[in-house]
């Protein structure tokens, strides 16, 4: 019984063992609460805080404060507590061994499918820093008509205009139409 | 002042209506086969029920406008690509008599800049052109107070047919030939509504936001463009999930013209629905600035054109 697999979720009997220490790297606005409210949703969802480092004295290039926290999780429990933070609306540096300067969102629109969707993204992956943390296609009139697709990227801090470049001239191969973020001002 | 009007639109005549409000009197309008002219000032109401009843505006040649007495040149012709041609003649004859001269007409500001430029620092007369850039919007005086060298950027929707389209999308949920069909029923999109659709004309208004910041430089031909044609109502349903939506953004800088369909923060200040514009000028020292109103129409872009001529006989 011991030795029997672990249902996936199931944090009561993952959590004999299968505890592993992960380090979030947070980004937060200077006001009181901020902290509180960035550790509730690790707490709320299964995360042990091990230590927390608040980096007072450092800014980062937008005016943030750094925040590293030390917490043990199960492995299945660490990306539920990721989403949590940002669905907090944190923005969440580096989770684990990957580092992140930015969310980006991007739109493309054309014949997505047929010009090999899993292509595209696996370019924009392997051509750029940039990882795709998800994608929400809709193809209203079916595969084999113009759908859309949205990506959130995470991308390398001042590496967007680079991913931006790659982005576009994979599009512009499948004569796919971009709809790019607008960055910079207070848009 | 006195103001002598070419162009006998929505913006012309609503100049001529408007004139007397602010103080100015009119002694010329014409269109591009009549004109009505009076030294002592023309009978406006009367050109202006002759111009509805399909009439001619009045019985002189347009030509001879250039040879009477006035302080200010209204242009107020349809903006042409290209050589910008009759507005930039219509310019140059006005500047070369010493007079002053107000555009509501892109064309020359868009397209000859330096020429017109140097043509205005050999006059006596200037060139004002606030009309050209987001009717009522005081885009262009906004840019002025600042100073231009203080102003890193401006962005905005510069175009209301095609942001009405995109708004009527993401709130029914509906394709772009549906709503552009809704659009021109409604008298918002023109029968040919192609420079509102693809870009060129919120193009032609960033090329003269560029043109200011830098002095000139720039023509269309040096502007990134795409339109909204290719957009389907699924893009705007996937970028709300987000709470983003799209919209036809220009942006104006030192280093170049961009306009293009773009995802914007659904309540963010660029995100201005139906017909509205807004413009976003980012300074060094200010931070970002924003004015949003009615960027076409007759009496709206009318309103631009007289502020020009009061600040002209401020001076």
């Amino acid at each position: 019984m011991g030795d029997a697999p672990t249902p996936p979720g199931d944090l009561g009997t993952e959590a004999d063992g299968g505890v592993r220490t992960y380090t979030v790297r947070l980004e937060l606005v200077d006001e009181p609460g901020e902290l509180l409210d960035a550790l509730t949703p690790i707490a709320e969802n299964g995360g042990n805080l091990m230590s927390i480092h608040h980096e007072r004295g450092n800014i980062t290039p937008r005016g943030h404060i750094p925040v590293e926290v030390d917490l043990g999780c199960p492995p299945d429990r660490f990306d539920d507590i990721v989403a949590a933070l940002r669905e907090t609306g944190i923005n969440v540096i580096q989770a684990g061994a990957e580092r992140y300067g930015e969310e980006i969102s991007v739109v493309l629109v054309g014949h997505l499918i047929e010009t090999d969707l899993s292509d595209t993204l696996l370019a924009i992956e392997d051509e750029t820093s940039a990882a795709v943390l998800d994608l929400s296609l809709s193809a209203p009139q079916g595969t084999g008509d113009t759908s859309s697709a949205r990506l959130r990227l995470a991308i390398d801090s001042g590496r967007s205009e680079a991913v931006f470049d790659t982005i576009r001239s994979v599009s512009e191969e499948k004569d796919l139409t971009v709809v790019e973020p607008l960055l910079g001002g207070d848009a | 002042m006195r103001l002598a009007i070419l162009g006998a639109g929505d913006v012309g005549r609503s100049v001529a209506d408007l004139a007397g409000e602010y103080g100015h009197e009119v002694v010329a309008l014409a269109d591009s086969t009549n004109a009505v002219i009076d030294a002592d000032g023309i009978d406006v109401e009367g050109a202006l029920q002759r111009k509805r009843s399909d009439e001619p505006v009045g019985v002189d040649d347009p030509d001879d406008v250039f040879d009477i007495e006035y302080d200010v040149l209204v242009e107020a012709t349809p903006t042409t690509l290209g050589d910008a041609e009759p507005g930039f003649s219509h310019v140059e004859r006005a500047l070369e008599a010493d007079r002053h001269v107000v555009l509501a007409n892109k064309g020359p500001v868009a397209e000859r800049y330096e020429e017109m430029r140097a043509l205005e620092a050999d006059s006596e007369g200037s060139v004002r052109f606030e009309a050209t850039v987001g009717g009522a919007i005081p885009a262009l005086s906004t840019v002025e107070d600042c100073m231009p060298e203080n102003v890193t950027a401006v962005r905005g929707v510069l175009n209301g047919t095609a942001n009405f389209i995109l708004t009527r999308m993401a709130a029914e949920g509906l394709d772009y030939e549906h709503v552009l069909a809704e659009a021109q029923d409604l008298g918002v999109a023109e029968a040919d509504p192609t420079f509102d659709v693809d870009g060129t004309d919120a193009a032609l208004k960033f090329v003269i936001l560029a043109n200011v910041l830098s002095d000139g430089g720039f023509a269309l031909e040096d502007a990134s463009v795409e339109g909204i044609q290719n957009i389907p109502g699924s893009a705007l349903n996937l970028a709300a999930e987000d709470g983003r939506t799209i919209r036809l953004i220009g942006e104006a800088t030192r280093e170049g013209v961009r306009v293009g369909p773009r995802l914007v923060p659904e309540n963010g200040p660029l995100a201005v629905t139906g017909t509205r514009n807004i413009i976003q000028i980012e300074t060094h020292n200010a931070g970002s600035l924003h004015s949003s109103g009615r960027g076409a129409g007759g009496p709206e872009t009318a309103t631009a054109v007289l502020s020009d001529v009061n600040r002209l006989a401020d001076r």
